[in-house]
């Protein structure tokens, strides 16, 4: 979009953006009113939530589950109602459950590095 | 050559040869598509022609088409109009010099397929310059012009040329069709400024543009709009010297020491005219104005070209519903420029024609001698009046 805060003469005709770029750089997590937390010591890394996931938000490597992209994730609550593995009580919620649960979204929280 | 209105359109689309044209036929602009997709089969053109399914994907194709960097055209009349209204909208918004044949038609319901203005009427506010045709010939020319208003850089802008259905339309007529080489080197060779097919320079068309940018964008564009009179006047005199028909906004007769006025776009000019010539010769101080230029609407220039007028009627060949009285959308924006101008004429509307109904010249008498009364009185008795209506 060029520059920052731009006036009507300044702005991109038309909106355009003139330079390439991807998804991954807008922050889409903004209005988020659930978010997913994970219990890593109980997750078997089955990847069930990442193969569910409509925004790419789940972040794997080596084929173990490593975070949620907050920047991306909009609650939709998928992950969390697919997941296969149930907990006794959950890490961050104390809740019994999945191993991932939705918890409210808290302003301050909105992204997480 | 002797040629029907909707023919001439095509001859102009043939000679500009856009890169890509989609349309899907609708009466009775039907035969400007029919005889352009003949060019196309014949291959007396290098365009893409690409057949829809319907208005909407018509103009969606040629959003796409003007956005990866053609040269693009279409065509369209009345409901196809209305179908694609919401792409109307994103081609302004994009700033896409799309130019657009409309062959003026009333809208249903009931179901009407003759001519009057309500289609292009209904599409004024969604950032098209509207050039509006009294002939073929102007048909013929303005569509030309039209594509070096659009493809200006100062504008960038669509434009959709008008012609009223059948009267001009369906109806033959001797037109000066140029040579195609004359016609090529006016128009030029058209280098989008963005493109999406220019994979050196990746570009993002559409983007979202919430509370922040979006109405910046609008600023521009009524900026842009703003811009067009301008080079309207300049194409029309370019022209004007190329091929030896001058256009500017308006076609004035007889206004030079007139104190009654009629206003009108399109066909409707020729009988008025006619009108007016007679009246003229009975020593009424009478003139017309041809209005060709409706988006961007000349308010400055209207104030100035009536300035002497004392009283001047609009014909309006739509009705603005719910407006004013039920006036017509010409009249409103006439009534408009001159309050703002402070201007002391008084104003009175007819609407006339709606749905094909024949425009007699005993209207047009009857129109300048409420005029003359209303100079005379100073008073305006019935604001909208309807022309041959069955009363």
């Amino acid at each position: 979009m060029g520059k920052e805060n731009a006036t009507w003469r300044e702005a991109t005709i038309a909106g355009l953006v003139l330079e390439p770029g991807c998804t991954a750089e807008y922050n889409t997590g903004t209005w988020r009113v659930l978010r997913p937390v994970h219990d890593m010591s109980k997750c078997t890394h089955c990847l069930i939530c990442w193969v569910y996931c409509p925004d790419a938000a789940i972040i794997v490597e080596d084929g173990r589950w490593v975070r949620f992209d907050y920047y991306h994730c909009k609650g939709c609550g998928i992950c969390a109602n697919e997941c296969p593995v149930k907990v006794e009580a959950h890490e961050h919620t104390g809740k019994a459950g999945k191993v991932i649960q939705m918890v409210e979204e808290k302003v301050q929280e909105t992204c997480e590095k | 050559m002797a040629l029907e209105g909707a023919h001439a359109s095509a001859q102009a689309m043939r000679q500009i040869n856009p890169d890509v044209v989609a349309a899907y036929p609708i009466t009775p602009q039907t035969a400007v598509v029919q005889t352009f997709s003949q060019y196309v089969a014949d291959g007396e053109v290098d365009t893409e022609f690409i057949a829809v399914e319907s208005e909407h994907a018509a103009m969606s194709a040629c959003i796409g088409a003007a956005a990866a960097g053609g040269r693009v055209m279409t065509a369209t009349s009345a409901n196809g109009l209305a179908l694609m209204w919401e792409e109307l909208y994103i081609a302004a918004s994009l700033r896409l010099p799309i130019v657009m044949t409309v062959v003026n038609r009333a809208l249903s319901a009931p179901l009407n397929i003759h001519c009057d203005h309500s289609d292009s009427m209904g599409a004024r506010d969604a950032g098209w310059i509207q050039l509006y045709s009294e002939t073929g010939q102007e048909a013929y020319d303005n569509t030309i012009q039209a594509m070096r208003i659009a493809e200006h850089p100062d504008l960038l802008l669509p434009v959709m040329v008008m012609q009223d259905g059948f009267i001009t339309g369906h109806a033959v007529e001797l037109v000066e069709v140029a040579d195609d080489t004359a016609v090529r080197e006016f128009i030029g060779t058209y280098t989008p400024k963005y493109s999406l097919l220019d994979i050196d320079h990746p570009i993002t068309f559409g983007a979202w543009d919430l509370w922040d940018y979006y109405f910046e964008h609008k600023r521009q564009q009524t900026d842009a709009l703003s811009k067009a009179m301008k080079v309207i006047v300049d194409v029309g005199q370019e022209f004007g010297k190329t091929f030896g028909r001058t256009y500017g906004i308006f076609d004035p007769y007889a206004m030079d020491d007139a104190e009654l006025a009629i206003i009108v776009l399109s066909s409707t000019a020729g009988t008025a005219r006619t009108v007016v010539r007679e009246l003229r010769k009975k020593g009424l101080k009478i003139g017309l104005l041809k209005l060709r230029v409706f988006r961007p609407f000349p308010a400055q220039e209207l104030v100035a070209a009536l300035k002497d007028v004392k009283a001047v009627a609009v014909l309006d060949r739509s009705i603005s519903f719910g407006a004013m009285e039920g006036a017509g959308p010409v009249f409103l924006e006439v009534c408009a420029a001159l309050f703002a101008a402070g201007a002391a004429q008084k104003v009175v509307n007819y609407i006339y024609g709606l749905g094909g109904r024949d425009v007699l010249p005993e209207y047009i008498e009857r129109v300048a001698s409420d005029l003359r009364e209303i100079a005379e009185t100073g008073k305006v008795k019935t604001l909208v009046n309807y022309l041959g209506l069955r009363e």
